[in-house]
Order: C-alpha cells, then sequence, then structure tokens
C-alpha cells in the first residue's frame, strides 16, 4: 500500500507526460484489482465488486470506469493540486460505495482477504486524496478535509459492524442509529425540548448574564478581583454537577434543578474569561481614552467591552458544552419522566440500545451545531480582532 | 536663612514596615481571598436561616421557645436541614472521614480512595494520549487537517451524558471494574494536553528550527532537544485542567453506573435516601480532592522548571 501511495505522490511531481502514463497505469491496476478480487460470497458464489457467480452488473461497471477516469486524471494533473486530492477522493469513495453495497446485501466477509485488500485500497485512496487537499488553503479544503476523515471512520464502522455482524445490541452500525432516530423522532423531540431548550438554555443564559455582569460590576475593584478570582478558579475545578441531587432536593423534579445546575457551571468561566477581557486592553488604548477625556463608561463600551469579545466569546463556546452536559447529567440524579438524560438511563437498563445512541446522537449533533454558531458569531461580531485576522 | 533652609519639610519615608504593607495591600492576594471567605459564610449562614424556615417553623412549634435567637440556633442546629450551616457540615465531614474504620463502607475515606484510583488510572492514560496526538498532529500535516477538527469537536460533544452507555460497551466487551471508570476520565483529560502539547511543541520559532537544521539534527535530535523542551511549561496547565476534568469523569461514571463504591456512588446513595450531609460530604470531598490533585501538579511543576535551571 505505501509502495503505491508513494509512486502515486512521485508520479505526480514528475514531467507531464510521464505523469499522465504513470497515473493511467497506476490507475488501472488499481481499479483492475478492485474490480476482479473476490471479496466474498454471496448466495454460495464468489463474489466481486462487478458481479457475483459469473454475472455482471453493468452499474458496478460503469462505476468503476468513472473511478478509473477519476483516479487516472487526478494522478495525471501534474503537482498535487486541490483538484486532484478531490478526484483521487472521490475514486477511493465510488469503489467503498461498490463495497458497501456488496457488504448491505449480505455478503458473506469469513472466506476471503480480498475484502481486506479492496478496503486497504479504499482507505488508502481517500487518505492520498486527504493528503493532497490538506497541502491547499482556503475555507473549502478546511470543511472538506474534516468530513472526508469523519466520513471514513463512519464508513469503516458500518462496514465492518454490518459486514461481521456485531451484535447490535452494543453498537449499533450507524444506519440503524439514524434509522432509530426517525423511528423514535417524536420522543426524541419531547426530551430535546425539556433538556435542551428548557433546561440548558435557560441555565445558559442566566449563567452566563449573571457571571458578565458581576465581572463588570467588580471589574472596578481591584480588592474584590483579586478576592473572588482565585475561588473562581477553584470553583472551576470542583466536580459542580454533584451539586445536582442538592438542587433537586430543593427545586423538586423538572427542568428548573437542571437549569439551577447549568446557572452555577456557566457562570465561573464567564466572570473570569469576562474580566480577563476587560484587563486585556493595553496602557497605550487606555492612554489613548483618557487623553479623549473618555468617561468611564465610555471606555468601557468604546474600548474594553470590544476587546473583551474574544475571551467572551471563549467562554460561551465553553460554556456551551458544559451546559449539555450540566442538562443532562443533572437528569441522571432523581427520578425524573422525560429528558435525555433519562432516557440514556432509562433505556439502557430496558437495553434499548437504539434509543439511547439515538438519544447521544442528538446530543452530538446539538453539542457540535452550538459551537458551530457560536464560532460563526464570534466572526462577525470580533471580525477585526487580531485573532480573527490571521487567516484571510 | 540658613536655619529655614534647613528646617524646610523633608517629607519622611515611610517605615519599611509601611511600604511592605501598602506594597501587600496593593497586589497580595490572602486578605481579599479571606474577607471573601468570610463574606460567603456569613451569607451562607444567612442561606441557612432562609431556606430552612419553613422546616425551622414547624420544629420551633413543637417546643414552643420565642425569639430571633432561639429561632436562629434552632435552624443551624436542624437535624435534616435543607441546607445545613458550615459548622454542622463541617462536623459532619471530620466524623465521615475520621469517625469510620478506613474500610468500612462508611467512612468516606474508603470512597476517596476508590476515586482517586480510577481517576489517577485515566488521568496517566489520557495525558500518554494527548501527549501522543499532538506529536502526530505536529508532525504529520494530513493528521493535523483531518484529526484536529475533530479533536475539538470530541470535546463540543456531551461525553459525560455517555458514561452510562460507555459502562455497558465495555461491560458486553468484558471490561469492568475500575476500567470503564478511567476510561471516561481518560476521554475528558486527553483535551487540555492536545491542544497545549500542539501549541506547546510548535513554540520553537522558525530560528531555532533553523539553527538544528544547520547542525544536520535528525528528527529525533530537533524533538528531544529542542521542541520536547520547549513544550514542557504548555504542559502543566494542562495538566491541572486535565485531572480536575479526571476527578469529575470519574465521579459521574460512578454516579451513573450505579457504582458500588466512589465519591458519585456516595453522593448518589446520599441523594436517593435524602442524607443531606453525605450529599454536601461527597461535593466537598471532590472538591478538596481537586484542589489537592491541583496543588500537587503545581509542585511538580516548580521541582521540574527548577531542575532545569528556570527561575521557580
Amino acid at each position: 500500500m505505501t509502495a503505491s501511495m508513494s509512486t502515486a505522490t512521485g508520479s505526480g511531481r514528475q514531467a507531464p507526460g510521464g505523469a499522465t502514463f504513470g497515473g493511467v497505469f497506476i490507475a488501472s491496476v488499481v481499479v483492475l484489482i478492485a474490480a476482479l478480487l473476490p471479496v466474498g460470497e454471496l448466495g454460495g458464489a464468489d463474489a466481486s465488486l462487478i458481479g457475483s457467480g459469473g454475472t455482471i452488473a453493468l452499474a458496478a461497471v460503469t462505476q468503476l470506469v468513472l473511478a478509473m477516469a477519476a483516479l487516472s486524471l487526478g494522478l495525471a494533473l501534474g503537482p498535487p493540486s486541490a483538484g486532484s486530492g478531490v478526484l483521487i477522493a472521490g475514486a477511493g469513495i465510488a469503489i467503498g460505495h461498490l463495497l458497501l453495497d456488496k457488504v448491505w446485501d449480505g455478503l458473506d466477509l469469513s472466506v476471503s482477504v480480498g475484502f481486506w485488500v479492496v478496503l486497504a485500497l479504499v482507505l488508502c485512496l481517500v487518505w492520498t486524496g486527504m493528503g493532497r487537499l490538506a497541502r491547499q488553503r482556503g475555507n473549502a479544503t478546511r470543511v472538506l478535509v474534516p468530513l472526508l476523515f469523519g466520513g471514513l471512520i463512519v464508513y469503516v464502522w458500518e462496514l465492518t459492524f454490518v459486514g461481521f455482524g456485531v451484535s447490535p445490541v452494543i453498537i449499533p452500525p450507524p444506519t440503524d442509529i439514524l434509522a432509530s432516530i426517525i423511528a423514535n423522532r417524536s420522543i426524541l423531540w419531547l426530551d430535546f425540548q425539556h433538556t435542551i431548550v428548557h433546561s440548558a438554555l435557560i441555565g445558559f443564559a442566566v449563567g452566563c448574564a449573571a457571571g458578565f455582569l458581576v465581572a463588570v460590576l467588580i471589574d472596578r475593584s481591584s480588592f474584590l478581583q483579586r478576592g473572588l478570582l482565585p475561588i473562581g478558579s477553584a470553583v472551576s475545578a470542583m466536580p459542580i454537577v454533584g451539586t445536582a441531587p442538592i438542587l433537586i432536593s430543593w427545586f423538586g423534579q423538572g427542568w428548573p434543578a437542571s437549569s439551577a445546575v447549568v446557572v452555577i457551571m456557566t457562570f465561573f468561566p464567564m466572570l473570569v474569561n469576562t474580566l480577563a477581557g476587560l484587563q486585556s486592553t493595553g496602557a497605550m488604548e487606555r492612554d489613548l481614552m483618557r487623553s479623549y477625556a473618555a468617561s468611564y463608561s465610555q471606555t468601557l463600551w468604546r474600548l474594553r467591552l470590544p476587546m473583551a469579545l474574544p475571551f467572551m466569546f471563549n467562554a460561551l463556546k465553553l460554556n456551551a458544552t458544559l451546559a449539555l452536559i450540566g442538562a443532562i447529567v443533572s437528569e441522571f440524579f432523581g427520578s425524573p419522566i422525560v429528558g435525555m438524560g433519562f432516557r440514556i438511563v432509562s433505556e439502557q437498563q430496558r437495553l434499548n440500545l437504539d434509543v439511547v445512541w439515538a438519544t447521544i446522537a442528538v446530543a452530538a449533533v446539538v453539542g457540535s451545531l452550538s459551537y458551530g454558531v457560536l464560532t460563526i458569531a464570534e466572526r462577525v461580531a470580533t471580525f477585526w480582532h487580531p485573532s480573527q485576522r490571521g487567516e484571510g | 536663612m540658613t536655619d529655614a533652609v534647613s528646617a524646610a519639610p523633608v517629607p519622611r519615608r515611610p517605615s519599611a514596615v509601611r511600604r511592605a504593607w501598602s506594597a501587600y495591600w496593593a497586589r497580595g492576594r490572602t486578605i481579599p481571598v479571606l474577607t471573601v471567605l468570610v463574606v460567603l459564610i456569613v451569607l451562607w449562614y444567612a442561606a441557612a436561616l432562609w431556606v430552612n424556615a419553613d422546616r425551622a417553623e414547624r420544629l420551633i412549634g413543637q417546643t414552643g421557645e420565642e425569639g430571633i435567637v432561639a429561632y436562629a440556633t434552632a435552624v443551624w442546629n436542624m437535624e435534616r436541614p435543607a441546607l445545613p450551616a458550615p459548622h454542622q457540615l463541617a462536623e459532619a465531614m471530620w466524623d465521615q472521614a475520621t469517625g469510620q474504620a478506613i474500610t468500612s463502607n462508611r467512612s468516606a475515606v474508603h470512597h476517596i480512595g476508590v476515586t482517586i484510583w480510577s481517576t489517577l488510572i485515566g488521568f496517566l492514560a489520557g495525558t500518554a494520549l494527548g501527549i501522543v496526538l499532538a506529536i502526530g498532529i505536529v508532525h504529520v500535516r494530513t493528521l493535523e487537517r483531518s484529526l484536529m477538527p475533530w479533536v475539538i469537536a470530541s470535546q463540543t460533544i456531551p461525553i459525560l451524558a455517555l458514561a452510562p452507555i460507555f459502562v455497558v460497551v465495555l461491560g458486553q466487551l468484558g471490561v469492568t471494574g475500575v476500567w470503564p471508570k478511567a476510561l471516561i476520565a481518560t476521554y475528558l483529560s486527553f483535551f487540555p494536553v492536545t491542544i497545549a502539547m500542539v501549541k506547546g511543541l510548535r513554540s520553537p520559532d522558525i530560528l531555532q528550527r533553523d539553527l538544528m537544521h544547520t547542525y544536520s539534527a535528525s528528527g529525533s535530535q530537533v524533538f528531544w532537544m529542542l521542541r520536547w523542551p520547549s513544550a514542557v511549561p504548555f504542559l502543566f496547565p494542562a495538566l491541572k485542567v486535565g485531572i480536575a476534568l479526571s476527578i469529575v469523569g470519574a465521579i459521574v461514571a460512578e454516579v451513573s453506573t450505579a457504582a458500588q463504591a466512589g465519591l458519585g456512588a456516595w453522593l448518589l446513595q446520599g441523594s436517593y435516601h435524602g442524607l443531606v450531609f453525605r450529599m454536601w460530604g461527597a461535593l466537598f470531598f471532590a472538591s478538596a480532592l481537586a484542589i489537592v490533585a491541583i496543588a500537587l501538579i503545581a509542585l511538580l511543576e516548580r521541582l521540574v522548571v527548577r531542575s532545569r535551571g528556570g527561575a521557580a
């Protein structure tokens, strides 16, 4: 594998003529191996990607020819470029798709090593494509490369779990999880409203607002800052989710208790970061404001709060995850009847693990989305800041 | 005339004590922290009066005593308060830690020990994983572009919420006992280490790397003589964050798996049986554990910096 990969990269760097020949040669060998190697047994007969037991599927052949064209073009394009990366990865995906199709049809993998060779080929092609993309600058590759990497992992997960019939009781393949999300969407929606919209979001808003206000208030008193900051950092080292049972005994079951946990969890990161941000202005800038005879509030609004924004966005991103954790984990205590944390624990006890995984998938998507939304909001709000201007 | 000159008021230099005091007043932290702590404790007592009010009313009704002092003493010494007063909590924690045989299930020391064990395994594994990932990310460009976003994304997933499923999966694979808890602690603690080490391993600037190049240093020499030493100062702050997260991870794992022992199990038992002092005790023991662990890492940091000839 390594040999073919290094040859591929090597041929890409040669003069155009040689590169074309080398590229086409390698592409044909790769596709021939993929097409003809028996990857397993389907209904008692040897099966390869293009068909089983003597019959040949035209669609598969077309797909392989397209893959070969893409691969030769990609390898022949001269120096590694974004386009060649996409073409090579695309060829890998096309071959990988054929393999997955066979596995979904019920391919018996235990009889042949061909499966592993083709899988290695697919991984190798996608990895090479990713490598070429990773060398490029720009936003598109910044999104594309991690997506390909994630897709690769999900692909191998699906392929091996379905192919080898790993018991879906423990970890179901991705398609089962997707099916479970669709099947249980009404329950998941109720849980989402309870845990995310009520517990997490309200707690997040209150905690962040309180942290921000206290930071602005104590910013004027160096005594209070020196007293509160060490305590704040000590508190952020504490396992605050442990307050959940106490808060539940005060507020009862339901979202207010979870919200209270989230408020405590998000308060201190916001306080500490906002304070650090307010202190981050340089002496020159403050002197300038002074020479303009700017009042305290003018300096605060025009200089110090804008300078504190990047720090505050860091706290908001951290808090978004903390809010999710607080809302879900606080439901592990006590016995609510709705909510994502409750669902995870109760369905796990009933061994309905597909529902558990569906809930986890929802939590993961919500976590990543909120992080993404905050990142975009940060770009919009602090486009002028040096930390955002680094990469064009 | 000369008299007048000599009599001109010479500003008296403030005494050394006074100067030290004003320097401390401008920068020191002990007094502010203590002040805030005292205020917090006073607020706590006040909050106890308020939170426990309706329970106390029933209590007062039985004894029939009147007056604010009787009310306060009653509230602050209730047997089952909603919010225990600080001195009650301190007494209870002292009893939990020292009043029982260490091997007993009722001893806090026993549960703390169980939690420390899984925390420590997870923390060490997480640190190792974090360093390995960072080395990979720094040295392989494809990994940097493909893996780094996922390292960040892995933290946007509320992993603590996955603790129960983790334990079930591992249990099916025959992994039980301390290992599932340690694994969750690992997952939580690798992230800060990776981020800090990527930054640290990248911190040598181009001049230093060029110098190594002119020495025709090999890749491993560049790593051990330049990159690694420059990364060590970045490592320790990450370790502090990592150990705190490991403790949280271990405790939540114990809660969500209904474990038999450990601070999380203790907290959960307290929650089920309404044992107020046990819940508060578990919380405060866990916090103390985190603070001690961080202090130990700070000590280690100072030793390492000093042994490398830095200013400690």
